[in-house]
């Protein structure tokens, strides 16, 4: 056994420390496309200080550090392009605190989105916090480090990194530092008014340091739900009528969705509407103003409410989904990759158009769709393709897909969301050199040994 | 491996759907808690198992370590996201166990366990003429056309707070006026445990033997103490030639009392019921035990975060109760199970599994919570109430 993996004992106790191939095989690939690429160690921490001793072990012996949470980003970002250390933090999952009144919690960073939410519903069932559609074990530090977004994302304020109060953080030279509120008083309530340091850890992939814990806003959660589905085969016809419903300010969350499948339903626009309310009356009142505001719509007989059975409303009323991961199997195979561009929305149409043209080009299916961010402020277009794991050539043809999605969605005016390291590259070629020069300035700074995730958002 | 099995082992997506419960309380895989490890998730599992089958990793102490740590709680199965599969993800992990052991490559520990009972027909080496002595002061006829068979299986028959509990029950149910007897001497392991740990061969050998005996006596219906061989009398026997109408104590337990056959008394205590894996999630008999216990005047129940179809595993299946593969520390199942119970401000854990009493039992030393919390076998719980205990 060699020294690196006895000082890991020792900061972590054995049982938690692994060079072995099972551990190493299992952690150098995610559900994506992207190759593997072995780590020497997998380390699972319990406490921040033992965080800050392993970069501290790093830093010395120059080897890499890759966070890691739910490890669900499909991406690669986890994968540790360079070896080193995978630190999977998921030990570390205990609710610390939540505050009612000033809604907000905090937890620590290898908390879950699903036992967040059972928490909430056990001991504070009048708060929710906005759950992604990934599966409920996927991280809220992983998910707001990759700037998110869930199904309150529209309602009430954006990305989910939009909703971070505050940040505990190991830096990559081992310090621990508190960003927010929390760094000066008591609480985790804000970020202002201080300078927004937390924004040097949000979207970084890992790259700056290692989050511990997470100050998360949390909003009310109502008694009654219900989903709307309205439909149109007029792709050109999406962002009016998505501007229509944002703006009668009763949605709690919209999303846009295409499939290929049913045949029967090829081509038609799915707005999906969720709406909630704390009383029956309220529920109604609200769905009613939302059917009255896309009215010149259904008057052409070329559009409306979808009739939906009750088990498919059910499905669309839970939160997070189980037929997303479904959507892995569609090619029975277990897999599915996707890029998430977040864009305008007045570019929806022709990145639909750009996504079908993409997967018949490359022969693969897809499921297209947009959350919506914020009111109209933005979407978060995701082009999903499913793909067999035991097929070769067919994830072969996915990742060109991928490729060619992402130039696709930066010539349509958008962004790669959590993109793999080539995507990342694409981004960096795009961006004014002075900001790109800014981000290395920042990241040298921080990590002067260039320990932490190596690979990720660099050209 | 099977291509029935092979055939799926790459539509596993690893979303981790599996870890949890379905109400998401708490990890929920007994040997994910305790390891934490991505590799020791049910798809981590998979993964594995066909990076294994593929050739690209090959068997080591450590893979068997993770392909023998599942218990076969049936957790994944409840909770997976993907339809086609999820039925199959235990039997997955049972036929890679199978292939290790036909290649010879198990842990030691399980090899101990599969020559134990070679040797006796039972994991605690003991004589079979041993395995009615739970029963030789309770003046308790040989099964000679009875209506039922009450089989004890191995760990009621050995374990001491096993034949705590056969005991309490075979007293109710002679104060019911039950007709029933047992085998006195005769009785083989039930071969649950051995199945669920890859040794297909063995088990179906005892449970032939078995099959042989209750047929010889002219058996029809059979009452297990054991969700285990419950499950494996209803689910693995018919396969064998033995179609028998199997039944948990607890149904009959159930039974007795809506009959008005056994009157339970009344008893103070804030109780919390444990929900056992094999007669659970396994066989969805979740009600019969609480119907037991709601039949006792003064009793609260106080279900745990994670009860019914989300109940976490004590960590005695799929063999590990006598191989304990899992090892110890404190996110074992069965500690963090001891914790969950205490949460509900319960002073007594009602179980019906012999294997279950003695996991939580010890936890419950291990925690030293002795002085807060008990664990009782639920027809000790009835017999408390009638001031029998």
């Amino acid at each position: 056994m060699d020294r690196i993996h006895n000082r890991l004992e020792e900061i972590v106790g054995k049982d938690y420390v692994s060079c072995s191939a099972e551990e190493r095989f299992i952690y150098s690939r995610d559900q994506g496309v992207q190759e593997p690429s072995e780590p020497d160690y997998v380390v699972l921490p319990a406490t921040p200080e033992e965080v800050r001793d392993i970069v501290l072990l790093a830093n010395e012996a120059k080897i890499p550090v890759v966070p890691m949470g739910g490890g669900l980003v499909l991406s690669g970002l986890t994968i540790p392009l360079k070896g080193g250390i995978v630190l999977d933090m998921k030990r570390m999952n205990r609710v610390l605190e939540v505050n009612e009144n000033s809604h907000y919690a905090v937890v620590e960073a290898g908390t879950s989105q699903g036992m967040l939410d059972a928490y909430l519903r056990k001991h504070h069932p009048g708060l929710k916090h906005s759950l992604p559609d990934a599966p409920p074990v996927a991280t809220i530090a992983g998910n707001i480090a990759i700037h998110g977004s869930g199904h309150l994302s529209q309602s009430e304020g954006g990305f989910h990194s939009e909703m971070v109060t505050g940040l505990e953080v190991v830096l990559p030279t081992g310090e621990l530092v508190k960003l927010g509120s929390s760094s000066t008083v008591p609480g985790w309530f804000s970020r202002a008014p201080l300078p927004d340091l937390a924004g040097l850890f949000l979207g970084w992939n890992g790259t700056t340091g290692v989050i511990t814990k997470v100050g998360i806003k949390l909003f009310p959660r109502q008694a009654h739900h219900d989903v709307l589905i309205f439909m149109t085969e007029d792709v050109d016809a999406a962002p009016d009528i998505l501007f229509r419903v944002i703006h009668t300010g009763m949605a709690e969350d919209i999303n846009y969705a295409l499939s290929p499948k049913p045949d029967y339903l090829r081509g038609f626009q799915m707005i999906v509407i969720n709406v909630t309310a704390h009383r029956e009356d309220e529920l109604a009142l609200k769905i009613r103003i939302i059917r009255e505001s896309l009215r010149p719509y259904f008057e052409t007989k070329e559009a409306g409410f979808m009739p939906m059975p009750p088990n498919m409303k059910a499905g669309l009323l839970e939160v997070p989904q189980k037929a997303l991961s479904k959507f892995a199997d569609v090619r029975k195979g277990g897999g599915f990759e996707y890029v998430g561009a977040i864009m305008p929305l007045e570019r929806i149409p022709d990145a639909c158009r750009a996504g079908m043209e993409i997967t018949e080009r490359n022969g693969i299916t897809y499921s297209l769709g947009a959350r919506i961010i914020g009111r109209g402020h933005s979407a978060m277009f995701f082009f999903a393709y499913p793909f067999n794991r035991a097929d070769l050539d067919e994830i072969r043809r996915v990742r060109s897909a991928l490729e060619e999605t992402n130039e696709a969605s930066i010539k349509l005016g958008g962004i790669p969301w959590k993109a793999e390291a080539a995507g990342q590259k694409l981004i960096l070629n795009s961006m004014e050199p002075a900001t790109y020069t800014l981000m290395k300035k920042i990241r040298t700074l921080l990590d002067p040994n260039g320990i932490m995730n190596p690979g990720n958002w660099e050209v | 491996m099977d291509s029935e099995y092979r055939d799926i082992l790459h539509r596993c997506f690893r979303c981790g759907w599996c870890k949890l419960p379905t109400n998401y309380a708490d990890f929920n895989c007994p040997a994910y808690l305790k390891h934490r490890f991505e590799s020791f998730s049910s798809g981590g599992r998979m993964w594995l198992i066909r990076a294994w089958v593929e050739g690209e990793i090959v068997p080591s102490e450590r893979f068997n370590e993770i392909i023998f740590s599942c218990v076969t709680c049936g957790n994944c199965v409840e909770a997976c996201a993907m339809d086609k599969i999820k039925d199959r993800l235990v039997d997955v992990f049972i036929a890679a166990r199978r292939d290790l052991v036909e290649e010879g490559r198990i842990p030691p520990r399980v090899r101990d366990y599969f020559k134990a009972v070679s040797i006796s027909g039972n994991p605690y080496k003991r004589p079979v003429e041993e395995t009615d002595q739970w029963a030789r002061d309770l003046d308790i006829e040989e099964f000679n056309g009875q209506e039922y068979l009450l089989y004890a299986g191995s760990v009621a028959s050995f374990d001491d707070l096993g034949m705590r509990m056969i005991r309490s029950a075979a007293v109710l149910f002679k104060q019911a006026g039950l007709s029933f007897g047992i085998l006195k001497g005769e009785e083989l392991d039930d071969g649950n445990d051995l199945r669920a740990s890859g040794e297909q061969s063995l088990a179906d050998f005892l449970a032939s033997r078995n099959i042989e005996a209750f047929k010889r006596k002219g058996v029809d219906k059979i009452i297990t103490v054991s969700p285990h061989s419950f499950h494996t009398m209803r689910k693995d026997y018919p396969a064998l030639g033995g179609t028998f109408e199997v039944y948990h104590y607890s149904q009959v337990l159930a039974l007795l009392i809506e009959k008005g056959a056994l009157v339970p008394g009344e008893l103070r205590e804030k109780v919390t019921y444990h929900d056992p894996c094999y007669l659970g999630r396994w066989n969805k008999e979740y009600f019969s035990s609480r119907r037991v216990l709601g039949g006792v005047r003064g009793i609260t129940i106080r279900e745990m975060d994670r009860s019914m179809q989300n109940a976490l595993c004590c960590g005695g299946g799929g063999g590990n109760f006598f191989t304990d593969m899992l090892g110890t520390g404190p996110d074992l199942s069965s500690r963090v199970r001891v914790r969950e119970a205490l949460d509900t401000g319960a002073g007594t854990l009602v179980v019906s599994c012999p294997q279950c009493y003695r996991m939580l039992d010890d936890a419950v030393k291990a925690e030293g919570v002795q002085d807060r919390l008990r664990v009782k076998d639920l027809a000790e719980v009835v017999s408390a109430s009638a001031g029998d205990a």
